[in-house]
Formats: C-alpha cells, sequence, structure tokens
C-alpha cells in the first residue's frame, strides 16, 4: 500500500508538470519553469511566517503570488531593459530563491521548512502525511488528494483553451491579430506552472520538479509531431516514469526523487540514442535516392 | 507624391512609430482604394514590416490612427487578415498542415469553442485553392519553403477576410509558386478583395501592383504603380543605391532572362 500511494504521487506530479511543460518548451520557455519552481521558496516561507501553519491554502496563495511576480519581473527586465530572456531568467530566480534560503535561515527555529527538504523535497513521506477528518475516519494521504485536485484544473485549463494555447504558442503575431491576448495567455499559462510547481514539490522537491517539467515533454517532442499526441505520450511516461523511479529507488535503497529524476533523463536518453541508429540505419538508402 | 481615394478601405493617418525612442517610420500618410493589390516597396531597413505590424495594432503608436473601412481594428478584426513572415514561427511545432489552416478560423469561433465540421470543411477549400489540399494530413516540419508560404496563405484564406496584410509572401518561394500565388492574388482582388503586400523585387513591381508605397521610414510616395513607379520617386526612396540595380534589371528584362530559376 505505501509503495501504491507514492508510485500515485510520483505519477500525479508527473503528469501535471509534464502536461503543462508541453507548452512551455514548443514556447521554448523551459527555463522558465525551472525559475518559477525556484522562485517560489520566498512566497512559500513568507506565507508559512504569516499562517503560521503549513496549511494547502497559504502556501499555494503566497508560492503563486511570487511565482507571478518572477514572471513578471523576467518579462518586464526583457521588455524594458533588452536584456536576453535567458539573462532576465537566471538574474530573477536566483535572487527570489537566494530570499527564500536566507528567510529560512534567519527564522529557521520558527519554520518547519529547510532547504534540503524544499530540494530533494520527501515523497517517502507522502503515505503518513494522511487526512483525517473529524469522526477519526482516514480518507488517504493529504498530497493525494491536493495533486489529484490539481491534474483535475490543469487538464481542464488546456482542454478549455486548447486552441489558444496551440495558437499563442505557434504564433502570437498571428494571435494578436485575431484578437487573442498572448499576454493574458502567458501569464494564465504560468499562474498554471506556479500553482502546480507548489503543490507539487512539497511532496517531490524543486528538482524533481523541474525533471517532470522538461524530462517527458522533451521525451515525447522526439517521439511525435502532433501536438495531441505529445501531450498523450508525455501523460504515459510519466506514470512508466514514477513506477520505474520508485523501484529502482527500492533495489538501490536510494532516495525516490532522485530515482524518479534518473529514469526521467535516461528516458530521454534512450529515446534520442534509438533514434540514432534507426537513422544510422536507414541512411544507406539515402544516397540512392540522391542519385534517383 | 501622395493620390489619396474617396472612401478608402484603409487610412493610414500621420503615423510615427518608435522602437525603444528611436523613430522607425515618420509621419506616415495615405489611403487605399478596395479591391486593389498594393506593394509596399522601400529598401532595407525602410520600415515596411514595422508598417504592416502598426496597422495590424501588434506594435504601440507613438502618433496617429489607422482606420480600416472607417473604422478603428478593434471594430473590424474579423473583416482583416494578416500572414506573418515565414521565418517568424517555428516550423517544427508538432502541427500538421490542416491544423495551422484552421488556427484561420479561431477569430470566427471564439473563445472556448472548437472548430467543427463547417470550418474544416472551409480549412479543406482553401488548401485546395493554393494546391496544397494533398498535403492536408503532412506535419509541417516536412514542407519545403513555398509549401509552408502556400499553407500560410491558405490560413489567411480562411479567415474569410476583406483585406490582407502579407509580410513578404514572396521571399524564398519558387518561381512557380511565385505565379500560384499572384494569380490567386489576382482573383482575390477581382472578388473586390483588398491585398497589401511587403516587397522587395522591384523587376516585378510593375506586373504585380496596381497601386504602389514607397516607404523609406518616411512616405515617399503613394498612389497607383504607374504614377509612382518611375526612376526619379525609386530614386529618392533608395538613394544611390538603386543605379546599379535598375541596370542589372534592365539587362534581364531585355533578354527576358527568368532569373528566379536559376
Amino acid at each position: 500500500m505505501i509503495a501504491f500511494w507514492i508510485i500515485l504521487t510520483g505519477a500525479l506530479v508527473a503528469i501535471t508538470c509534464g502536461l503543462l511543460g508541453c507548452f512551455l518548451i514548443l514556447r521554448k520557455m523551459s527555463m522558465v519553469g525551472d525559475a518559477i519552481s525556484h522562485a517560489v521558496l520566498p512566497g512559500i516561507v513568507i506565507a508559512f511566517l504569516l499562517s503560521g501553519s503549513r496549511e494547502t491554502l497559504p502556501m499555494l496563495l503566497g508560492a503563486g503570488a511570487t511565482g507571478m511576480l518572477a514572471t513578471f519581473l523576467i518579462e518586464y527586465f526583457h521588455r524594458r531593459a533588452n536584456l536576453q530572456t535567458d539573462a532576465a531568467i537566471g538574474v530573477t530566480f536566483t535572487f527570489l530563491f537566494a530570499v527564500g534560503i536566507i528567510l529560512i535561515s534567519v527564522f529557521a527555529g520558527k519554520v518547519d521548512l529547510d532547504q534540503d527538504c524544499v530540494l530533494y523535497g520527501e515523497i517517502a513521506y507522502v503515505p503518513i502525511d494522511l487526512w483525517v477528518m473529524d469522526g477519526g475516519i482516514i480518507l488517504g494521504p493529504r498530497p493525494v488528494y491536493i495533486l489529484s485536485a490539481m491534474l483535475l484544473v490543469v487538464i481542464l485549463f488546456i482542454k478549455v483553451g486548447y486552441k489558444e494555447l496551440k495558437l499563442t504558442s505557434f504564433d502570437p503575431a498571428f494571435a494578436s491579430a485575431l484578437g487573442i491576448s498572448t499576454a493574458l495567455w502567458h501569464y494564465l499559462l504560468m499562474a498554471a506552472v506556479s500553482l502546480t510547481t507548489v503543490s507539487s514539490f512539497e511532496s517531490v522537491g524543486a528538482i524533481l520538479v523541474i525533471a517532470f517539467l522538461i524530462g517527458p515533454p522533451a521525451t515525447a517532442y522526439l517521439l511525435t509531431h502532433d501536438l495531441k499526441h505529445m501531450l498523450a505520450i508525455t501523460a504515459v511516461l510519466g506514470i512508466f516514469i514514477a513506477f520505474a523511479g520508485y523501484w529502482m529507488a527500492y533495489w538501490l535503497n536510494a532516495s525516490i526523487a532522485g530515482c524518479m529524476a534518473v529514469v526521467t533523463g535516461i528516458c530521454f536518453a534512450s529515446v534520442f540514442v534509438a533514434q540514432r541508429i534507426a537513422k544510422r540505419k536507414s541512411s544507406p538508402a539515402m544516397p540512392g535516392e540522391a542519385i534517383g | 507624391m501622395i493620390v489619396h481615394t474617396q472612401q478608402p478601405v484603409l487610412e493610414v493617418h500621420d503615423l510615427t512609430v518608435s522602437y525603444s525612442r528611436k523613430p522607425v517610420l515618420w509621419g506616415v500618410d495615405f489611403t487605399l482604394p478596395t479591391g486593389c493589390i498594393a506593394g509596399i516597396v522601400g529598401p532595407n531597413g525602410a520600415g515596411k514590416s514595422t508598417l504592416l505590424k502598426s496597422i495590424m495594432g501588434l506594435i504601440p503608436l507613438s502618433s496617429g490612427y489607422v482606420k480600416l473601412f472607417d473604422r478603428p481594428l478593434e471594430e473590424v478584426r474579423h473583416r482583416v487578415s494578416y500572414v506573418p513572415q515565414r521565418e517568424s514561427v517555428d516550423w517544427d511545432f508538432p502541427v500538421s498542415v490542416l491544423d495551422v489552416v484552421l488556427m484561420g478560423r479561431y477569430g470566427k469561433v471564439g473563445l472556448f469553442r472548437n472548430t467543427g465540421t463547417r470550418d474544416s470543411a472551409i480549412a479543406l477549400d482553401c488548401l485546395d485553392k493554393v494546391g496544397m489540399s494533398a498535403f492536408a494530413k503532412r506535419q509541417i516540419s516536412q514542407l519545403s519553403g513555398g509549401q509552408q508560404q502556400r499553407v500560410f496563405l491558405a490560413r489567411a484564406l480562411a479567415q474569410e477576410a476583406d483585406i490582407y496584410f502579407m509580410d513578404e509572401p514572396f521571399a524564398g518561394v519558387d518561381a512557380a509558386t511565385e505565379q500560384a500565388i499572384i494569380k490567386l492574388l489576382r482573383e482575390m482582388a477581382s472578388a473586390n478583395k483588398t491585398i497589401v503586400v511587403v516587397h522587395h523585387d522591384l523587376q516585378s513591381v510593375r506586373a504585380y501592383f496596381d497601386w504602389l508605397i514607397l516607404l523609406n521610414m518616411h512616405l515617399v510616395a503613394a498612389g497607383p504603380t504607374d504614377q509612382v513607379f518611375t526612376e526619379e520617386m525609386m530614386q529618392q526612396a533608395y538613394g544611390g543605391r538603386l543605379s546599379l540595380l535598375s541596370q542589372v534589371g534592365d539587362v534581364m528584362e531585355k533578354r527576358a532572362f527568368p532569373s528566379r530559376e536559376h
């Protein structure tokens, strides 16, 4: 039963992050996901200090706010100061993350958070973080409920805004000419990434969140040229990675989040290598074609 | 020299546009008649694409205004179509040719709704008009430059607009595609659609356009091609750089040498 809850948590995070990650990759904004997942830290700490608890709602609000602040700062530096996007990202998220680290260390005595937990998370504790009703009825791990809700929200968001997300990613100028606000969809996507990051990384840590945001979509991108298939492959990969990562950690007696991130990397590498080999095998036919 | 028209389909009034306080377009002021094929011509960096983008409201204006069908753009968006430069998008994006053409229907479909069978029928019809119906299911990453341009054109057709703005539709396109496109534009113009094209090949100006907008940061001339396309006007727009170009152009025309096919 413990294995089930851990794998379910991992899969939920992987699917939620991966679906949003598809659009990040296609917008050439993968590193924005990285930035947001780090930049939410000060928001979480401040929300914790203000509310004095680790309730989900204040955490989501705090993190959502700093996530959006980071997105806004990146856009602002990029547009107003003519800074390259990657430089703007680098400046913004390291600063915000460092502020978060300082806040944690200054208020270390009062805060039930530490850097390790933020970076690596502890997915192994998910099964004991139970949601207990007033009557003493145990409904299962609390994070599973939060992550399921988040996954539903993200699926709904993509379902409703699919055509706008696709168009603003592919051809922003044409989208604007049609009267579709590219800024609105940019910020909606970033808000979704912020909320997902926050609800996920409490249980799996920032590094695994980044791995899930980029790894499965990048692998799916290699495998297909159809956006809907890309989303589907990403989701399937997410489930596979959660399984494989858990059992790898079980055998090696290693960090579960770490193993899941490694499996993500192995998936990408093996698809890449397999495609290279397939291409080399098919290439001897090419010279003949060229002559003809 | 600026020739104005009565009841213009497009009115650009005293337009000034700047990038980070550096003006790139100065006091541009012209009007277009309905049903013409108009070319925007000028040297590199003259602000041709910028003019198109500011008409489409993609760039903030420093001063002046743009009116289409005597109304601001916001009110007539559904009657206006825009074809961005082919290089402005990522052609490895995971969508099919039909998907891209269907994007032309998004403005008509509206928010939260999906394109229906009628939209697909229109999209396929538009692909047929540009001779690309066999490619509907093809991924856009497999297209050649000319095919990419035809797909963009089909997407614009799917908008069923009354005025079309096209940014360099002939750039990097083979001669056959260029002829197919210009034939299509003529058909559209005879159906009373107005077409505005950013163009940089001076040789074909006289053959393609019946209205010409000559630009070099400020408006040099605007009016019917036979009045605007004169040595004097071109010298004004291009400065000394034109002489070499025009000599080469003359030689080409005399020999009736199909320069683009080699």
